[in-house]
Parts: structure tokens; C-alpha cells; sequence
């Protein structure tokens, strides 16, 4: 608990320093969010950045951002007036989550499985052909098969939409692009660290004394052999973020990804600033999970702390 | 007298090792041969690759043009090397930023020892968890998307692993025994890092490069791909497989080139990585 409190405690250094990095450069990015196609009168403009608090120094800007922000306050949105910052990334961040965990999901409920039965037969065609695919897929970004997929299963075969947001097949091709993409390294690092563990002296012990070869597989290597792959899911829900971006703007899908690009587009400085803090948050959360997740696996990580 | 040099034996058999491994070797000439047609692009390519000829525009690929032309009538091999030289370019400077971060960051954090290096470490481990490809964005489009700038910022963010394995490593060779009887002769600091850390991390270094590499050709593609990367008219591979996805209905040939060439060139740095690291990193070669 304690570990938990001090984890927790150390965020919030983190999150101020990523609020005023990212505070200066989203004010340091060329053009004003009020700059149209016809320049503004100036006398409007103006009073718009008064009413913004935009006329301010920077570093007062920067001072009243995180007052407001540590009461949960993340400011106007200046690109679509009425709203805040909050409504608007509260509108897209459920899109962001669901597509986010269903990749995650897709990923282990893939990753691990091919990885396992890749170390069962090493060498082998079940080892071989596998692990080929998932160097491919590790070398083949979102980017790429995201377009390769909707070619094939919406535009040749016409099984799934191209692209859109609203019934449920909408979700398939996004979540499946992440998903897979992340099942490669996955499946690879299972796969390393069984084989690691295979070949250790209590596994040999178990097998010695006559533990069924299937128990010594799951219940005596496997567990072990899981470590290094949850602790990787704090990193690659990290490439999830960046993976989301790109699928997001492929396959139409309004989620988080897409409002970051567009705010940087529109120079919408508090925009910019929400989706960052909330990414930056949501991944800060994620490692702890992984880390927390690991100690329940591991005992003795748990009594070393 | 010459320094000793760990696994100096080590490493003359290590290139035999390296010979051994054949999609390693392949992927090493594979490598070479796509960098030499980009780097000579402006002389080898057939067309001027920002030649607009709007009479022949969206061609499939044909003899005149061997892949194909876009919708500006761009003849897109041209296009391709040109796209090539950029990603390549932003992949060898960038790593060479990263690099040059890492080793200092990770031999200072070495050096420095007890809480300071703790501190170092685990600032390294925090920075780690942050989505840094916001960063680069922001970063990218603040410095009016020029191409070192590009460099620059791809570089900043990828130095991490690079400054914890380097860190890792310099922490033995600081405890091993020579270094510890150039100390004792009176060797300065920057003494012993050139004459004794450099040599000995030239292995690691060359290996946590090359894996480097496809990463930072990855990033610099998906800021591109964003549309906040490498401007018009020049293109990188990242932004040409953009173009391509944006109309792969009418012109599919438009995204295939570009991907594939993307995919194999990441395939083959990550192959030679591996290669170089089963052969020359005694620890990792155990398959």
C-alpha cells in the first residue's frame, strides 16, 4: 500500500513537468488558434485573448493552468467555443479505451498462445512459421497493415466496412490492426523467456521427480515465464497511443488520437495540453498496473520492496 | 602499451560468427544496395522526382514508368528513392543524436554512482513510460517541420534503452580490473573513457545502433504520415505510404510500393541487429 501511496506521489512531479514542457511548446507552435483564412479585426482578437487570458505572460498562463488543473479544471477549448477541454476529450476518450483494450486483449489472447506453443516445439515448423510471422509483423507498422487489411477484407471481399464509426463491424479492422501489431513482439518475448526458463534447474527438478509435463509447462515455467511479457504491457500500451493515432485517422474513428492531431492542426493550445496530460496520465497508470500485476505474480519482488 | 581490449579474441571469431548467419549477411548487402540507390538517386533516378506531367497522371505501372505514376503524374520509383534518401537519412542522423545521448548519459550515470545514478536511472525508467510521440509531434511542428529539426527531436526521444544498456555496461567495466589499475596509475577520468570504456562498448554500441535504426525510421514515417513530418514537395517513405492509403481503392500501386520497400528495409535492420548481437554479445548469443 505504502509502495502504491509513494508510486502515486511520484506522478505528480512527472505530470508538472510534462504540463510545462508541453505548455511552452504548444505556445511555441507557429500561428494563433484565431487566425483565419481573413485575419480577425485586431480589436477582436484582442478582447478573444482576454477573455482567454491569452494576453498574460507566459509563465502566469502556465501558473493559473495548473491551480485550475489540479482541481480538475483543464480549461476552454479554444477551437470549439462553449465547450471545455473536458467535455470534449470526455466525448472521445470511451471510443479511445474501448478500441485500446480490445487491442490489448486481441494482443495477449494471440500473442501468448503462439509464443507458448512456438517454445513447446522449438525448431520445429510450430516454432518456425510463427515466429517468421511475427517478425513481419513486427517490421510491418500500423500504418502499413492497416491499409493492407481494409484492402483485403472491406474493399476485396467485402466483409467489413472501410471505414466509419457507430455499429459494432466499425470495430472490428481498427481493433484487430493494433491488436495484431502488438501480438508480435509479444508472442517473441513469451516465447524467449519460456525457452529461458525451460532449461533452469527447478523446471528440471520438477520434471525429475515425475510432475506431469503439461503442470510443469503451465503451473511451474509458464508462470514464471510471464514475468518480462507483463511488464511489457506498460510499453506497449505506450505504442498502443501512437498505433491509435495512425488507426484512428485511417479507418474514421473519432477517438483521442485524431482530436491531438487536429488540435495541433487548429493551434488549439489547451486541447494540445488536455490530450497530452490525459495520454501521459493514462500511461503513468498503466506501467503502475504492470508493475503491481508483476509483484502478484512474483513473490519475490513483492518482499524486496 | 596498448590497452586490453575484453574479448578482443572474442571478436575476431565474432565475424565469422557473423558470416555464418546468412539472413543476417543478406540483409547486410540488402541494406547496402537500397541505400546506394537512394543516396544516388539524384543521378540514377529516371525522372526528376518533383516533375509534375499532368497528361499522365495515375498511370499503372508501365515500361515508361516502372512503378507507376501518382495523381499529379509523378513518376513514383523516382519518387520512391528520393522518399528513401530522407527516411534513410533521418535514421542514420537521428541514431547518431540518440547515440551520442545515450553514451554520455549512461557513462555519466556510471561514473557518477551511489544516489546520483539511482536518481539518473530511474529518471531514465519515468521518461520511458511518457508518450513521447506526442513530444515529437509537437516538437516537429514548433520548429516548422525542417528536416534537422526532425532529426532532432526523433533523436531526442530515442536514446533511453541506448543510455541504460551503456550504463549497464560501463558499470562493470568500471568494477573490472583494469580499469581499476588505470586508476591506481593515476589515469584521468577522460583517460580511462577513451582509452578503456570506448573500446570496450564499440561492440555494444554497434548493436544497440543498428537496432536503433528501424525505430527511428518508424517514428519519423508516423509523424510523416500524420501529414506533420517532411513537407511537400519532398516526400519520405512514411508520407508516401499516406498518399497511397488515401486513394488505395483507384491506385493500389501507390501504396504497395512504398510498403513493401518500408517493410523490407525495417525486416533487414532488424535481422542484421540480431545478427551482429548473437555474434559479438557473448551474454545474448545463447539461442
Amino acid at each position: 500500500m505504502a509502495y502504491v501511496l509513494r508510486r502515486l506521489l511520484e506522478m505528480v512531479p512527472v505530470l508538472l513537468v510534462v504540463v510545462a514542457a508541453t505548455f511552452f511548446l504548444a505556445h511555441a507552435v507557429p500561428g494563433g488558434p484565431f487566425d483565419k483564412d481573413r485575419p480577425l479585426p485586431a480589436e477582436v482578437k484582442a478582447r478573444l485573448e482576454e477573455y482567454y487570458g491569452l494576453d498574460q505572460p507566459l509563465p502566469k498562463q502556465l501558473g493559473n493552468y495548473v491551480v485550475n488543473l489540479a482541481q480538475g479544471d483543464l480549461g476552454p477549448s479554444l477551437k470549439y467555443p462553449g465547450w471545455t477541454v473536458r467535455e470534449v476529450i470526455g466525448s472521445r476518450i470511451g471510443v479511445s479505451c474501448a478500441l485500446g483494450f480490445t487491442a490489448l486483449f486481441i494482443a495477449v489472447l494471440i500473442g501468448v498462445p503462439v509464443g507458448v506453443l512456438a517454445a513447446s516445439r522449438p525448431n520445429s515448423w510450430l516454432d518456425r512459421v510463427p515466429m517468421g510471422f511475427t517478425l513481419v509483423g513486427i517490421c510491418v507498422p500500423s500504418f502499413v497493415l492497416g491499409p493492407i487489411l481494409a484492402l483485403v477484407f472491406a474493399l476485396g471481399l467485402g466483409w467489413l466496412p472501410p471505414c466509419g464509426w457507430g455499429e459494432p463491424e466499425h470495430f472490428i479492422l481498427p481493433a484487430a490492426t493494433l491488436g495484431l501489431i502488438t501480438a508480435a513482439p509479444l508472442a517473441r518475448l513469451t516465447r524467449g523467456s519460456l525457452m529461458e526458463v525451460r532449461s533452469l534447474d527447478y523446471v528440471r527438478t520438477a520434471r525429475a521427480k515425475g510432475v506431469p509435463p503439461l503442470r510443469v509447462w503451465f503451473v511451474h515455467a509458464l508462470r514464471n515465464a510471464l514475468l518480462p511479457v507483463v511488464t511489457y504491457l506498460g510499453p506497449a500500451a505506450a505504442g498502443l497511443v501512437s498505433g491509435s493515432f495512425v488507426v484512428e485517422s485511417l479507418f474514421d474513428v473519432p477517438g483521442m488520437g485524431r482530436l491531438f492531431v487536429t488540435a495541433i492542426i487548429n493551434r488549439d493550445v489547451m486541447l494540445i495540453l488536455g490530450t497530452t496530460i490525459v495520454y501521459a496520465a493514462a500511461l503513468l497508470f498503466l506501467n503502475l498496473a504492470a508493475d503491481l500485476a508483476n509483484a502478484a505474480l512474483n513473490p519475490k519482488v513483492a518482499r524486496g520492496r | 602499451m596498448k590497452p586490453p581490449v575484453v574479448e578482443s579474441l572474442a571478436s575476431e571469431s565474432g565475424w565469422q560468427r557473423f558470416r555464418k548467419d546468412r539472413a543476417a549477411v543478406w540483409s547486410g548487402w540488402f541494406l547496402v544496395a537500397i541505400a546506394a540507390v537512394c543516396f544516388l538517386s539524384p543521378w540514377i533516378a529516371p525522372y526528376p522526382y518533383m516533375e509534375q506531367n499532368l497528361a499522365h497522371s495515375a498511370m499503372a505501372p508501365s515500361s515508361a514508368h516502372w512503378l507507376g505514376t501518382d495523381l499529379l503524374g509523378r513518376d513514383v520509383l523516382s519518387r520512391l528513392l528520393q522518399g528513401g534518401m530522407i527516411s534513410l537519412f533521418v535514421g542514420l542522423i537521428a541514431t547518431a543524436v540518440a547515440l551520442l545521448l545515450g553514451i554520455c548519459y549512461g557513462v555519466f550515470a556510471a561514473e557518477a554512482g551511489g544516489r546520483a545514478e539511482d536518481l539518473l536511472m530511474r529518471g531514465v525508467d519515468v521518461v520511458s513510460t511518457l508518450p513521447l510521440t506526442l513530444i515529437v509531434i509537437l516538437a516537429t511542428v514548433v520548429f516548422g517541420q525542417n528536416l534537422p529539426m526532425i532529426f532532432l527531436a526523433v533523436g531526442g526521444v530515442s536514446w533511453l534503452t541506448m543510455a541504460r544498456i551503456i550504463r549497464n555496461q560501463t558499470r562493470e567495466l568500471k568494477g573490472s580490473q583494469f580499469v581499476q589499475a588505470a586508476e591506481s596509475l593515476g589515469q584521468s577520468r577522460w583517460g580511462i573513457f577513451r582509452r578503456h570504456y570506448l573500446p570496450n562498448l564499440a561492440g555494444t554500441i554497434a548493436v544497440c545502433a543498428t537496432l536503433t535504426v528501424p525505430g527511428v525510421m518508424l517514428l519519423e514515417a508516423f509523424v510523416s504520415f500524420l501529414g506533420l513530418g517532411v513537407k511537400a514537395p519532398m516526400t519520405s517513405w512514411g508520407l508516401m505510404i499516406k498518399e497511397g492509403a488515401d486513394i488505395m481503392e483507384e491506385c493500389p500501386w501507390l501504396l504497395v510500393s512504398p510498403s513493401v520497400v518500408f517493410a523490407l528495409t525495417l525486416l533487414s535492420l532488424n535481422f542484421l541487429g540480431d545478427g551482429l548481437r548473437d555474434a559479438f554479445d557473448p551474454r545474448s548469443s545463447r539461442k
